[in-house]
């Protein structure tokens, strides 16, 4: 069922596009040698080049050339062996040389695509117009003094990459879901962080609605700046729903550019097209096309890492999983490699399971990553096992895992640690069998124990043998939660069935 | 030692054997300059600063090398700089207001590369604001008086051509041996033809531009000014050469200039571009273009009447392209970071304060011009229009070279006109660059060497054209052409004089 949203006059279509500013991951900067780091005092990542001093010139990085191709690659997208830096003038205090290096008419990436997996399990291909290298500007700071604003120009010249999707998106899931996509293509490349909380990827969001089964586009709005997928999910609807208002009203549209206010769930007027600034873009005489060479692209080609589709495929193809825990699985590359690692030789559906269950839940819990879990693969992987040789059940299985994340989680005896800093962070590894031990877990296994238990049960029950014999099949259920109960979840649950099977028939 | 006067007179040539032949010291050398422009530049205005200090520790720094036997091309040779070069803890202007209180920490690569081969710099020289202009007149620091004077007037003060007009009045008058220039639209040859100077404008990427503060950046050309071809040479071999630091500079070997200015041109083909006769063009001018064609033809060169159909665009197309640039580079001077602030009410007031008070006419013109042949609406028909002329400007230098290995053609339409002449309209300043503004869109080497005096005694340059990257044939033809004329008149106004 598509996505539509009710107005007074029926139900409108919503279409999205959407600019992403994706923050080159490069030791330094765009044109210049500067660091880039984040979180540096302020004007101490500046060199003459990003203050726009006199003289001074633009060299290309090759470093930041071989990210936006890489990232090229990873979108399936054409990579342009030409393309060109224009620059595009405006003053502003941030914007040292008056004018922004951007790709305009001739960027280095052209279309390429990106698959996208709905809420509904559905999946849809979202086209990739372009991607272009250009700088970002600095950080002008009003708040710092009553009446001066202060400039902060280390963020001067970092290379952006502007990715710039069709007008496919028909949703604000869609929306989530392409950005998400994008975030995770872009991690697995290590061509940005993709942290849009540090501004390291911000998200320009065009929209516009139409009467389902219209042909064209009507007038749209840029939202920019957007800084989370929620945000952005939101900055759909919300939009979406004020055009409905103005055209179901009788107005129309005005193509603007606006702002989501994330506090009041409202996007607002920025500046319209009549205030847009005329950027008098031109080719920027001091850079000369940028060429590629085609053996230096296909050698990029041939080391990219396997990207999010191609490893959830083979997730699918090589482990037997669902799309959906597939699809979960590979949304990060630590918690693909994390998976992997400890379905090696064991079950992969049944670690699939454990991971995107209760392993994805404790991570969620704790507020850690696969980058910091609480116990590590091999460790989950010995629990496992433990199932595995009947030392547990699956039920006792969940006790040694709260158990063993417990234990790592604990704080450490203060003299173990004294020496140190706060920021040192290990934990001591716990061995699930010395758990299993301690806590008296191992899997009750003994027949003349089981049928002794099941005897006491089925005597102290005889009305509900009565029932269970009589037809009321249901009842075995109350048998088993008896026998097990007895024996405190450690009995052996293939063996509890087959006794109380034999005996109440 | 040699006298004070026939020190400033010596060429670089001759001042570089008389060091090694330790006839004086670079210490003479420099004091003598150093004389001569204080004695003669509160007049002509050529220095806008003079660095007694450093020139002299540089001096002194040679001469101890010279007697460790050090062969380095410019040792101990004083030279004037212009003041766009930036020069480590030197003030730079520009020739503007704007950068009044700037002083680079850096050193432009192609004064690092005259330093290390031993220069001395005497000091920084006057110029057209932000190279913006034709005469010197738009200086904000006053105008330059060309040394050379009228000979039935000798009281009219003349200009010395520009932007370049400091170094070039400087050199004439021998305030310095050699000089730096840049040349974007002419501002090298037509002040060297102006002031009876060798001005060279190599191939665009054979002498870096970083460090150099932008015009128009695809156009702007550095260069020399000496009083001789091989000294010119001399020069252009220490500054040219690839640097990583300019995208656009060109990883192309400097072949021996020097050499060069002796081969023989016998058997070389020399164009003689129809186009520039131009309409109203002196009649001494044409004249002395014949001149140089019966010069050449007498060396044993071949003569060839060639066409370049789009020279009569190149004007039109220059004062697009270089003002659209110069908008665009330009707009760094905000006030904000370096040079003049004149605070305002918010940004928008402290940048047109500042912009207003710190840019003078001519300039404040240029960004107009180039901000308009940008906008939304008027790029097609002018910016882009433009660059397609240029195209075809470059095209038909490839096709007249395809021909010929050199141009031979005048290098202004004029020779040195008095301050306060041409100034009614831009348009009649403009005129000035009309035979050297095609070479700069092309990208092309061109030079001018004098030829010969006008009626009133003023030096006129021929222009010689080569090939991209074939100085060495441009230097070769400019030698013959120096042999033949046996320039040897004097400025008026000079050290000694």
């Amino acid at each position: 069922m598509a996505y539509a949203l009710q107005g007074r006059t029926g139900s409108w279509e919503v279409v999205v596009g959407l600019e992403v500013h994706a923050q080159v991951v490069s030791e330094s900067k765009l044109f210049s040698g500067a660091a880039t780091a984040f979180g540096a005092e302020p004007n101490t990542q500046v060199s003459f080049v990003d203050a726009a001093f006199p003289g001074m010139l633009p060299v290309i990085n090759r470093a930041c050339v071989e990210q936006a191709v890489r990232t090229g690659l990873g979108l399936n997208a054409a990579i342009n062996k030409v393309s060109r830096f224009d620059r595009k003038n405006y003053f502003y205090a941030d914007l040292p040389a008056g004018y922004q290096i951007s790709q305009y008419e001739h960027p280095i990436v052209g279309k390429g695509e990106i698959e996208i997996e709905c809420a509904d399990g559905s999946t849809k291909m979202v086209g990739v117009t372009r991607l272009h290298l250009e700088q970002d500007a600095g950080k002008s700071l009003h708040d710092q003094h009553p009446t001066k604003s202060f400039i902060d120009l280390n963020r001067a010249g970092v290379a952006l990459m502007e990715i710039v999707s069709e007008p496919d998106i028909r949703s604000p899931d869609e929306a989530g879901a392409y950005l998400r996509k994008l975030r995770s293509i872009l991690r697995y490349l290590g061509t940005c962080d993709g942290n849009m909380e540090e501004g390291s990827m911000r998200a320009d969001v065009n929209v516009s609605v139409r009467k389902p089964g219209e042909a064209g586009y009507r007038t749209r709005c840029e939202v920019k700046n957007v800084n989370s997928v929620r945000f952005a999910m939101h900055a759909v609807e919300a939009e979406a729903l004020r055009q409905i208002e103005v055209w179901e009203s009788g107005a129309e549209v005005q193509q603007e550019t606006r702002l989501f206010d994330s506090n009041r769930g409202v996007t607002r007027a920025m500046r319209s097209k009549e205030d847009a600034h005329d950027y008098r873009y031109f080719p920027d005489p001091d850079l000369l096309p940028l060429v590629l060479d085609q053996a230096w692209i296909d050698d990029l080609r041939v080391h990219l890492p396997e990207l999010p589709d191609a490893k959830k495929a083979r997730f699918m193809r090589d482990y037997g999983l669902s799309a959906y825990d597939a699809g979960v699985l590979v949304a990060e590359q630590t918690s693909a490699l994390f998976y992997e690692t400890v379905a090696k030789g064991r079950d992969p559906k049944v670690v699939a399971n454990w991971v995107t269950g209760d392993f994805f839940a404790i991570l969620n819990k704790l507020g850690r990553t696969f980058e910091n879990p609480p116990i590590n693969a091999a460790e989950l992987g010995a629990i496992l096992d433990l199932i595995k040789d009947g030392t547990i059940n699956g039920k006792i299985a969940k006790s040694v895992f709260e158990e063993m994340v417990g234990r790592a989680m604990a704080p450490i005896n203060v003299s173990l640690t004294e020496n140190l800093s706060p920021s040192d962070s290990f934990s001591i590894r716990i061995d699930p069998l010395t758990i299993v031990d301690e806590m008296g877990y191992r899997q009750l296994t003994d027949t003349g124990v089981i049928d002794a238990t099941v005897d006491k049960i089925i005597a102290a029950n005889q009305d509900k043998v009565a029932e269970f014999r009589s037809g009321k099949d249901k009842l075995f259920g109350f048998f088993v939660g008896q026998v097990m109960k007895a024996t405190q979840g450690k009995a052996n649950p293939a063996l509890v069935n087959e006794t109380l099977k034999r005996r109440l028939t | 030692m040699s006298s004070a006067t026939e020190l400033t007179d010596l060429t670089i040539v001759q001042g570089r054997d008389g060091l090694r032949a330790k006839a004086f010291t670079a210490v003479d050398l420099t004091l003598a300059h150093l004389h001569a422009i204080e004695a003669l530049n509160p007049r002509l205005n050529a220095y806008l600063s003079v660095g007694h200090a450093q020139a002299m520790e540089q001096a002194r720094a040679a001469d101890a090398a010279l007697a460790q036997g050090d062969m380095r091309p410019l040792l101990g040779i004083p030279l004037a700089i212009k003041d766009l070069f930036c020069t480590t803890g030197v003030r730079t202007t520009e020739g503007s207001k704007i950068l009044m209180p700037f002083v680079p920490p850096y050193e432009s690569t192609v004064t690092a590369n005259l330093l290390r081969d031993g220069a001395v710099f005497l000091g920084k020289t006057n110029m057209d604001e932000f190279a913006m202009g034709s005469s010197n007149m738009t200086s904000y620091y006053g105008p330059v008086e060309n040394p050379w004077k009228r000979r039935q007037d000798a009281t009219a003060v003349l200009v010395p051509g520009g932007s370049s007009g400091g170094s070039a009045a400087a050199v004439a008058a021998r305030l310095a041996m050699g000089g730096t220039g840049t040349d974007t639209g002419g501002s090298i040859r037509q002040p060297a033809s102006f002031c009876g100077l060798v001005g060279v404008k190599p191939t665009y990427g054979r002498c870096s531009r970083w460090g150099v503060v932008a015009f128009a950046s695809s156009l702007d050309h550095p260069g020399p000014f000496a009083r001789t071809v091989r000294d010119c040479a001399i020069l252009l071999g220490s500054m040219a050469g690839h640097d990583p630091k300019d995208s656009t500079s060109a990883d192309v070997p400097v072949p021996d200039y020097e050499a060069a200015c002796e081969r023989p041109i016998k058997g070389l083909r020399i164009g003689v571009p129809r186009e520039y006769r131009a309409d109203g063009m002196p009649g001494e001018i044409e004249a002395l273009w014949q001149r140089g064609v019966a010069w050449l033809r007498d060396a044993g060169a071949e003569i060839v009447d060639v066409s370049l159909p789009h020279t009569k665009y190149g004007l039109a197309t220059y004062y697009i392209i270089a003002p659209a640039e110069a908008s665009s580079n330009l707009a760094r001077y905000d006030g904000v970071r370096f040079g003049l602030r004149e605070d305002g009410e918010d940004l928008r007031d402290l940048y047109e304060r500042t912009r207003a008070a710190g840019f003078g006419a001519e300039v404040r013109r240029r960004i107009m011009i180039g901000t308009y042949v940008l906008s939304a609406g008027y790029y097609d028909a002018y910016y882009l229009r433009a660059q397609k002329v240029r195209a075809l400007i470059m095209r038909d230098f490839t096709e007249a070279f395809a021909k010929v290995d050199a141009l031979l053609t005048p290098t202004a339409p004029s020779a040195a006109f008095a301050q306060g002449e041409k100034m009614d309209d831009p348009i009649t300043m403009y005129l000035n660059d009309l035979f050297t503004v095609p070479a700069d869109l092309a990208g092309v080497p061109a030079m001018s060497v004098p030829g010969g005096l006008d009626a009133d005694g003023l030096p006129l340059g021929l222009q010689i054209i080569a090939r991209p990257f074939d100085e060495a044939t441009m230097f070769a033809v400019a030698a013959a052409l120096e042999r033949a004329a046996g320039f040897v008149a004097l400025p008026t106004l000079r050290a000694g004089g």
